[in-house]
């Protein structure tokens, strides 16, 4: 038993873990059953103030751990007994997994109550306010899940809350489910989200099935202290579970080729893209391969699969991140390029670093997405009072067609909303890894080891944290700087202080998130080490240990100055490329006549290339052709050709009915009608024949009757005299 | 001592007068007679060899035909009266309500 039961004393709170599940559930029930009856603040304070609980015990947790870093596992229940399988819902308390309680409730606080002032314009802009106290409920059903996704013992467990949250981002995605394109948008966005993350479960179900199969077990104990002897007798099973579960997080985390869905998900409200689609479910995938280490440290293929799938993605969303014109769609790419990164560090094995950008990334992404939700609901502000104002209303156009997502109807926004300006400054140069933000450091730190473990990993890293700048600094210059390009972004509004006030304590965390693993230091590296040495701590791990140890090198390695100095060179320059393009040429542009005017400095030099980014270098339409067509196509024919004609039509129809109908025939008329009723009739008929005949005997006259009983007592007697 | 056989003869005789009558006749009081006319033909046959060979039993047994015949004759006159009351008439030829 590696996390034996905690007998000493001292501070230690594990006993109160169950609490995580317990009030975000409290939360959403109060929520769902007297929601209806209650006023919109206290909804919010609800919902807000059963995250902020978990927060607390998630923190008691946490100072818990400092005095017995083993942690503990704390059953609530019996789960499933069946044959071999004997499951218990059992709550992992270590140095990983409150880590990830610690985000999840800390930045879902936040979110939470930034979303009280957010919904509250929100579905009143969208009118129907009544859907604000849904929100709130599935908003906390989003935690519980997200607790018993990080809090899990076992795979199995893990898995419930897996489909936990990937249920809550659909309900969320299709909050607005009668909005969008054609009135059904949103609820497409939804769909495609749900069904893609199907194909990623099933592979995360085929790795448990294996697992199974090769380990007998769920546990995390049981699988990883078991991992080397079984890897050594079929290393394939190994093999077959980590690329599995490589597909599960290609789906959860939106990593290539599953990654398709993330963009459409920003169909849900603000807060959802940013608690849900950036900081914490699409994380998921890459706690899922940082809790598997041990696994995955036995497979170098995998491995490398997951770093590849992970590099590649970085490079591949950055490029696509620079083409959109849609302020939430650019942060969806920009998240996509970051799981990437993680995605990467765990798969080589730097998981200390794929966790540590993790959690810097919750911080500024989660800004980032707040304030664009701050920024969106400035203009939607601003729309509103030029279409109340007749004057202005006769000076802008278009204003039935305005998007107040769109960057190009922003500009200038930097002096209207000044702190979503300065929080967005701070979360987006944090992204772009600008010194001594978080960012920085944590980025940083995968780059090192990329450089360390894969170097072409790393080249392809860099290159897309030179990308992520120049998105970073093209998405500021459009939103804030220059002059206002519509008259709604001229009139737009700063948002309310229940709004701003988590936007500045996530630019606090978002400016200092780096103090957390500072080189040499390296406070976030050790904690997670416990963790780590203990679930490779096995028998004969002798593969394991020496990567563990390597990793555990890595962890330390140091501050490599000219790592650092490249990647800060790289966004330095993105940045002022940014600059010279959307500050310079955009204004330059404005002299052209509008309707020669391109919509980016970027089109008139790239060309069909920054086409191709704008349209995610048709990914879309490649699935649509590749897969989607001639999967419809398909279904259509299995439907109308296989069901309804062949089955329906002809089975059914011709063949079963008609063969029925031939029998029934046949046996109605001929066995029926002419066997069984013939005989019955015939026999009738005989008999009435014979009665007509015989009846002529019957006279009536006495002396006949007389007479033949004389002619039988002659015939009688005389047979028995002359016999 | 006349031998037995002329007893029987006379038996016969007199038993295919009875059931010539019942046969013939159409008057019920005839063929009621006739068939009274059988009964003592058969007596007379039970008789005639009860005395030819010395044994009473046949003798007891006209006796219980005598019985029979005269509650027969009871009841068959009861039924004649009651059909004369119903016909007006004692002709069996008139009672063919059974013919089919």
């Amino acid at each position: 038993m590696i996390f034996s039961e905690v007998t000493s004393a001292g501070a230690q709170f594990f006993q109160w873990v169950p609490l995580i599940l317990a009030f975000p559930l409290a939360g959403l029930l109060i929520n769902m059953f007297f929601g209806g009856r209650l006023p919109e603040k206290v909804i919010g304070i609800v919902g807000s103030s059963a995250v902020v609980l978990t927060f607390v015990v998630a923190v008691l947790q946490a100072i818990s751990l400092v005095g017995h870093p083993e942690g503990a596992v704390v059953p609530l229940a019996d789960w499933i007994h069946i044959g071999e399988l004997h499951l218990r819902w059992a709550i992992q308390v270590d140095t990983l997994s409150v880590t990830m309680m610690l985000v999840v409730s800390g930045v879902g606080s936040l979110i939470h109550i930034y979303a009280i002032g957010y919904m509250h314009e929100d579905v009143r802009h969208n009118g129907d306010p009544g859907r604000y106290q849904r929100f709130f409920v599935f908003f906390n059903l989003f935690i519980l899940a997200m607790m018993v996704l990080v809090s899990a013992d076992n795979y199995l467990m893990l898995f419930v809350g897996w489909e936990g949250v990937g249920l809550c981002s659909y309900l969320l995605i299709g909050f607005w489910y009668d909005k969008g394109e054609g009135g059904i948008g949103n609820a497409m966005a939804a769909k495609k989200a749900f069904v893609t993350n199907r194909v990623g479960d099933f592979g995360f179900l085929l790795a448990a099935f294996t697992m199974f199969g090769a380990f007998r077990s769920f546990e995390f104990e049981s699988v990883f202290r078991q991992a080397p002897e079984v890897a050594a007798i079929i290393p394939s099973a190994i093999m077959f579970i980590t690329l599995f579960m490589l597909l599960g997080v290609t789906g959860k985390s939106a990593q290539l080729p599953l990654f398709v869905w993330l963009p459409d998900a920003m169909a849900g409200p603000t807060p959802v893209s940013a608690l849900i689609h950036a900081a914490t479910m699409v994380t998921a995938g890459v706690y899922l391969v940082a809790r598997s280490y041990p696994l995955y440290s036995l497979v170098p293929e995998a491995q490398f699969w997951v770093t590849m799938v992970g590099a590649l993605t970085a490079l591949f969303s950055a490029t696509i991140a620079v083409g959109q014109f849609d302020i939430k769609k650019v942060l969806a790419y920009s998240t996509i390029s970051q799981l990437g990164f993680m995605v990467a560090a765990v798969g080589m094995g730097a998981t200390v670093a794929g966790m540590f950008h993790l959690v810097t990334h919750a911080f500024f992404k989660a800004l980032l997405f707040l304030s664009a939700g701050s920024v969106i609901l400035g203009l939607e502000q601003g729309h509103h009072h030029v279409e109340h104002d007749p004057v202005l209303r006769k000076k802008a156009k278009n204003l039935h067609h305005f998007d107040p997502q769109d960057m190009r109807n922003m500009g200038g926004l930097r002096t209207r909303m000044p702190i979503t300006f300065w929080v967005f400054t701070i979360g987006g140069l944090a992204l772009a890894g600008i010194f001594p933000l978080a960012g920085f450091w944590s980025k940083d730190e995968i780059l090192l080891e990329a450089n360390h473990l894969y170097s072409w990993a790393y080249i392809i890293l860099s290159i897309a944290a030179f990308f992520t700048a120049f998105y970073v600094g093209r998405q500021l210059l459009m939103v804030f700087f220059g002059e206002p390009r519509t008259e709604p972004a001229a009139h737009a509004k700063e948002s309310p202080p229940v709004m701003t006030v988590p936007l500045m304590i996530l630019a606090g965390l978002s400016a200092l998130g780096g103090l957390l693993n500072l080189p040499g230091i390296h406070t976030f590296g050790h904690w997670l080490e416990h963790t780590l040495e203990a679930a490779t701590h096995g028998e004969a791990a002798e593969v394991a240990a020496e990567v563990g140890a390597e990793a555990a090198q890595a962890g330390a390695l140091g501050f490599d100055l000219g790592i650092a100095a490249i990647s800060t060179a790289l966004a330095v320059v993105a940045l002022g490329l940014a600059w010279y393009l959307y500050d310079r040429r955009y204004k330059q542009m404005l002299d052209i006549p509008p309707a020669k005017r391109p919509d980016d400095p970027l089109r008139s030099i790239l060309g069909p290339v920054f086409t191709g980014m704008e349209r995610k270098w048709w990914v879309d339409e490649l699935y649509w052709a590749v897969l989607l067509n001639p999967y419809i196509a398909l279904s259509k024919f299995l439907a109308q050709v296989i069901d309804w004609r062949f089955w329906h039509d002809w089975f059914h129809d011709v063949v079963i009915a008609g063969g029925f109908k031939w029998i029934t025939r046949l046996t109605a008329v001929r066995i029926d009608l002419g066997g069984i009723d013939a005989i019955a009739n015939g026999l009738a008929t005989v008999t009435q024949g014979l009665a007509q005949q015989m009846r002529r005997l019957q006279t009536g006259y006495v002396r006949n009757y007389a007479l033949s009983v004389f002619v039988g007592v002659v015939i009688i007697l005389g047979y028995l005299i002359l016999r | 001592m006349l031998p037995v056989g002329y007893y029987i003869a006379l038996s016969a005789i007199l038993f295919t007068l009875g059931a010539l009558g019942v046969l013939i006749r159409r008057n019920s009081i005839v063929i009621f007679m006739s068939i009274e006319l059988m009964l003592n033909a058969g007596n007379l046959a039970f008789v005639a060899f009860a005395r030819a060979y010395q044994s009473l039993s046949g003798q007891i047994f006209v006796f219980f035909i005598m019985a029979v015949a005269a509650a027969e004759v009871a009841v068959g006159l009861a039924l004649i009266v009651a059909i004369f009351q119903t016909k007006r008439s004692i002709d069996v030829d008139q009672l063919n309500t059974m013919q089919g």
